[in-house]
């Protein structure tokens, strides 16, 4: 039997091989290196956080295929991935914190993280389902991980053991899709799929049941309604940094694969699956935004603020066109500078294990007390309602737009409402940081270099992104998937 | 498929070879309960069984003699029905790993060519694999099924050393497939059929050498042979895994174990010492001879480890349980990939 | 005779499968699950993929449900302790859910199967080359990437299970 290698270009992988060596160099150092700082760790995961992000650079308007087509590395693939290096690189910085101090150990800490952004590079990088099964896979298991680090908190081993089991059903739906459309294609890439289905029509019993697992699957991976009961407790429970990365990197590669299957299938020419879609779009908005308003834990409040805005998002795949994908993108990336600023100004605040000050109370009065990180809490929480001059604002503009031009008028006037309950929870903290004096004396630590730096960059960002909005969307436009 | 042309007598050779080598097996076990006490004797300086019989030959028959009338206890507080499904568990695996090792060359009888090997499956080495991961099965379950404390230690011990063992087990062996290109053992075998250099035989070990000692290591562990029977080990565990059987539940325990003992030399041959390959001499042409040299080959060496598992375990002491850890872990597996890598290496260079 | 003997493993699965759920004592029902593996194991074997079937022993029964006796030992579970089901709207939720994937069964085996499509490797060819080169032909020219990427995943696990496994803290390091 005589083999032939296919065409590999080994540099459509170089992020991925970037980040496990720099992976692997963090977890092994402290081994041969004893006493090694925290900032340096950060330094080293940094250095092969902007690696990645160059050799990704190299890589645009190329479109590489390689490894025979299981990595695709056009610029839908590199923009998602640019995205998640973004933030990796602010949960890295944020990780500098007090709490974090107590119980972590870094180079665990960032070795997990970059795997995990690995992960995420993998899934977002391919058509091919099986790249993408173990993309998520290794993203999913370096979350667990992640999520159950706070091994002497008992909220911390709950988040993580409901994490891995509701994952790992949510991944048996995924891979129970995969196989059926396998069968009934032949074949597990993507494209071939859709090739399949260009030449046989949407239809039969496999192909449909297979389009639906794979859309649970990946419902429960980006928490939509009504696979989201996790979220709250896992959110909580885990450690803060942690909780910003993955509420920003999952739903984005979850999405990311969404709309990949959406526009190489194209299961939006059937009615069924657009009302479906339609359906669960709308709840997620709904039931996160509603149940946000009974929160007075932050962290808790953030959880299904995230939940809603996977629904926001969700309408921009719905809109089915490529103006939704660069929304998409565009809104995506603001959602991860605003929701990783918000989470790092809870970390920043939190003063130890036992005191992380989580509740609403705690805030009372803190923007007087604290100016730097009461108005970076109060951009952020602008910016997460929609207020005008932000991010937050033109995101949700771009994306409500794209799905008013493919004729989903009243989801938007679903996600306007649902924006303006949204607004009272947002606010409510606003309000709390500035209109009420403080009940009672509230410890805050002094701020560490890395997060006063991750919030000024976050700041900088969500504003930059409301003001100055085209240049960055005009380079997501160049990122969508070409018409089918 | 090719089974379907079966003709009756092509059954009838297939059952000749079936009974021909389990009662040679049954035999050898005899022989080696026997000769294990006899050299025990030997190298301690002293006698051994030497009264039944002449030179004490009859021995083992007494031994299964008294095996069949002792009483048959089953504890009150056992698992009845693993207890008793456990010693058939460690007697099949056992027995059946012979079933692919080619035990001599191929024999023609009017026109018709018998290979000397039961099953030849092209996936032969990964079937004694699979069977050696089930032997487990019945150390383990015999241990649990007893409810009592010694033998479940026992059994967990086993369980992890067997599992920890494998892998470099396996990974030695994938040298072998490296070089040979091929999982079915006939084809092992034949590719050592030829001479390296023009006067060594072209024998495995010369090829492996550090697969080699990986792999007799390793058998040693899987096997429970000393240095590595800790899940017996009579000073801390009593008996270990079989303490509370009894009669001949025990002793197809240690019929398991010494079929193993046969199974695994048999294997060391055909994988790294030519099988039944007589060095210097084209078996194929010297016909039923030939087939006949083959089987003494492959008799002698199978004998020969066979003899080197009783002197090892009358010379060695035992490992510490961490130490044998230790051991798999740390040594033996990264010892067995840098051979894995040392194998490509050289094959891409030559 | 392939009939035969494909009816011989369904039953042996199926019915080892339900004894695996019903079973009280947890050993038991690992070991009526090894059955089921072995099961599935022969119609691999009569599906003519060999190394699948190997695979399936080496891996599931001869490692895998290793390490779950080897638990259920150390834990020493005899008898299963179950937790009273007790909301009613769960037994009905439960009741329904299960009522509407027997339906969908039968529906599915009434419409009929999707025709089955032969890949680029139908038994007759398979049979020629070699299961076992095949699949390593395969893996190591067209899914090379997906099988270096399973080795960062199990990469991945390594280290994970070290991290939450280790019992001392950082600071007490």
């Amino acid at each position: 039997m005589d083999l032939s290698l296919p065409v590999i270009h080994i540099q459509s992988i170089y992020p991925q091989m970037i980040l496990v060596l720099f992976a692997i160099i963090v977890v092994i150092l402290p081994l041969f290196v004893h006493n090694l700082k925290r900032e340096l760790l950060a330094l080293i995961s940094v250095v092969g956080l902007v690696l990645a992000y160059f050799s990704l650079i190299n890589l645009w308007g190329q479109n590489l295929t390689g490894f025979n087509g299981m990595i695709v590395g056009d610029n839908f693939s590199i923009a998602f991935s640019i995205i998640f290096l973004v933030g990796a690189f602010l949960a890295v910085l944020l990780s500098l914190n007090t709490v974090e101090n107590e119980y972590l150990n870094y180079s665990d800490f960032y070795s997990m993280l970059l795997f995990a952004l690995v992960g995420l590079l993998m899934m977002v990088s391919s058509t091919n389902l099986l790249v993408i099964f173990i993309g998520l896979e290794i993203l999913s298991i370096s979350l667990y991980v992640l999520a159950g680090i706070r091994k002497m908190r008992v909220d911390s081993i709950e988040a993580s053991l409901k994490y891995f089991l509701l994952g790992a059903f949510a991944t048996g739906f995924l891979l129970y899709g995969i196989a059926l459309l396998y069968g009934a294609s032949g074949s597990i890439d993507l494209v071939e799929i859709g090739k399949y289905i260009q030449a046989n029509g949407f239809s039969g019993t496999f192909i449909l049941a297979g389009a639906a697992m794979l859309l649970i699957g990946l419902s429960f991976k980006a928490a939509f309604v009504p696979f989201h009961m996790w979220t709250p407790d896992v959110y909580q429970g885990a450690p803060t940094p942690v909780t910003a990365f993955m509420s920003a990197g999952v739903k984005g590669a979850a999405l990311a694969v969404l709309l990949r299957f959406v526009w190489t299938i194209a299961p939006l020419s059937k009615a069924d699956w657009t009302i479906a879609i339609w359906i669960i779009a709308f709840l997620t908005m709904t039931v996160g935004n509603v149940v946000a308003i009974a929160q007075s834990n932050v962290k808790r409040m953030l959880a299904y603020s995230s939940i809603a805005h996977a629904g926001y998002l969700l309408v921009g795949v719905l809109a089915g066109s490529q103006l939704g994908q660069a929304s998409i993108m565009y809104y995506l990336l603001v959602y991860t500078m605003m929701n990783l600023g918000a989470f790092g100004v809870i970390s920043y605040l939190g003063n130890s294990n036992k005191q992380e000050n989580l509740n609403l109370r705690d805030y009372r009065g803190l923007g007087f007390k604290h100016p730097f990180a009461g108005l970076a809490m109060a951009i952020f929480m602008f910016s997460l309602a929609g207020v005008p001059p932000t991010g937050g604002f033109v995101g949700k503009f771009y994306l409500f737009n794209s799905a008013i031009q493919a004729g989903y008028l009243w989801l938007v006037i679903f996600g306007v409402m649902n924006s303006v309950i949204s607004a009272y929870y947002y606010l409510r903290v606003v309000v709390n940081l500035y209109m009420h004096e403080p009940e009672k004396e509230v410890a805050v630590p002094k701020a560490s270099l890395g997060l006063s730096f991750a919030l000024l960059i976050a700041m900088v960002a969500v504003l930059q992104m409301g003001i100055m909005s085209s240049s960055y969307f005009e380079f997501f436009r160049q990122a969508v998937i070409a018409m089918p | 498929m090719e089974q379907a042309g079966y003709a009756f007598v092509d059954i009838l050779i297939v059952l000749a070879k079936v009974i021909v080598v389990i009662g040679i097996n049954l035999l050898m076990v005899m022989i080696l309960t026997l000769g294990e006490r006899r050299i025990a004797g030997f190298i301690q300086d002293r006698y051994g069984p030497n009264r039944v019989g002449p030179q004490g030959m009859l021995q083992p028959v007494a031994d299964g003699v008294k095996f069949f009338f002792k009483e048959e206890v089953i504890p009150s507080k056992a698992e009845k029905v693993i207890y008793v499904l456990a010693p058939a568990l460690v007697l099949g695996p056992a027995l059946l790993t012979f079933a692919v090792i080619p035990f001599g060359g191929p024999l023609s009888v009017v026109g018709k060519e018998i290979q000397l090997q039961i099953a030849e499956l092209n996936v032969g080495i990964l079937y004694i694999f699979a069977l050696l991961s089930l032997s487990v099965y019945g150390l383990v379950l015999g241990g649990w099924a007893s409810n009592s404390k010694y033998p479940l230690m026992g059994g967990l011990r086993s369980a992890a050393q067997m599992v920890s063992y494998e892998i470099s087990m396996g990974l030695a062996v994938i040298g072998i497939i490296m070089i040979t290109g091929s999982l079915r053992l006939s084809d092992v075998v034949m590719h050592q059929n030829e001479l390296l250099f023009g006067f060594l035989p072209h024998w495995n070990i010369f090829l492996q050498p550090l697969g080699f000692i990986i792999f007799i290591v390793a058998a040693y562990a899987e096997t429970n042979r000393v240095p590595f029977d800790l899940p017996e080990a009579e000073p801390e565990l009593v008996g270990g895994y079989h303490t509370e059987y009894s009669s001949m539940k025990f002793a197809s325990f240690m019929m398991g174990e010494y079929i193993a003992l046969i199974t695994s030399s048999a294997l060391m041959t055909t994988l790294y010492f030519g099988g039944w390959d007589f060095p210097y001499v084209d078996e194929s042409s010297l016909g039923i001879w030939g087939v006949l040299l083959s089987i003494i080959a492959f008799a002698v060496k199978t004998g020969f480890f066979l003899f080197l598992y009783l002197w090892v375990r009358w010379t060695l002491p035992r490992f510490r349980y961490d130490q044998l850890m230790g051991l798999g872990w740390k040594v033996m597996i990264p010892l067995a990939l840098f051979n894995i890598i040392i194998t490509g290496v050289v094959m891409s260079l030559l | 005779m392939v009939t035969i003997f494909f009816f011989i493993f369904a039953v042996t699965a199926l019915v080892s499968a339900v004894l695996m759920i019903t079973y009280k004592n947890p050993v038991y029902s690992a070991l009526f699950l090894i059955l089921t593996f072995f099961s599935l194991a022969g119609m691999y074997f009569l599906l003519e993929a060999q190394f699948i079937a190997i695979v399936q022993i080496i891996v599931y029964a001869g490692a895998i449900m290793v390490l779950f006796l080897f638990v259920m030992m150390l834990l020493n579970l005899r008898q299963e302790t179950r937790l009273p089901i007790g909301r009613p709207f769960q037994v009905a939720l439960g009741s329904i859910f299960a009522l509407i994937l027997l339906i969908q069964l039968f529906f599915i085996v009434k419409v009929g199967l999707t025709v089955s499509k032969f890949g680029a490797f139908p038994p007759e060819k398979i049979n020629k080359i070699g299961s076992v080169q095949v699949i390593g032909g395969e893996l190591f020219t067209n899914y090379l990437f997906p099988f270096e990427a399973a080795s960062i995943l199990l990469l991945v696990g390594i280290i994970g299970a070290i991290i939450l496994g280790r019992k001392k803290l950082p600071n007490e390091m």
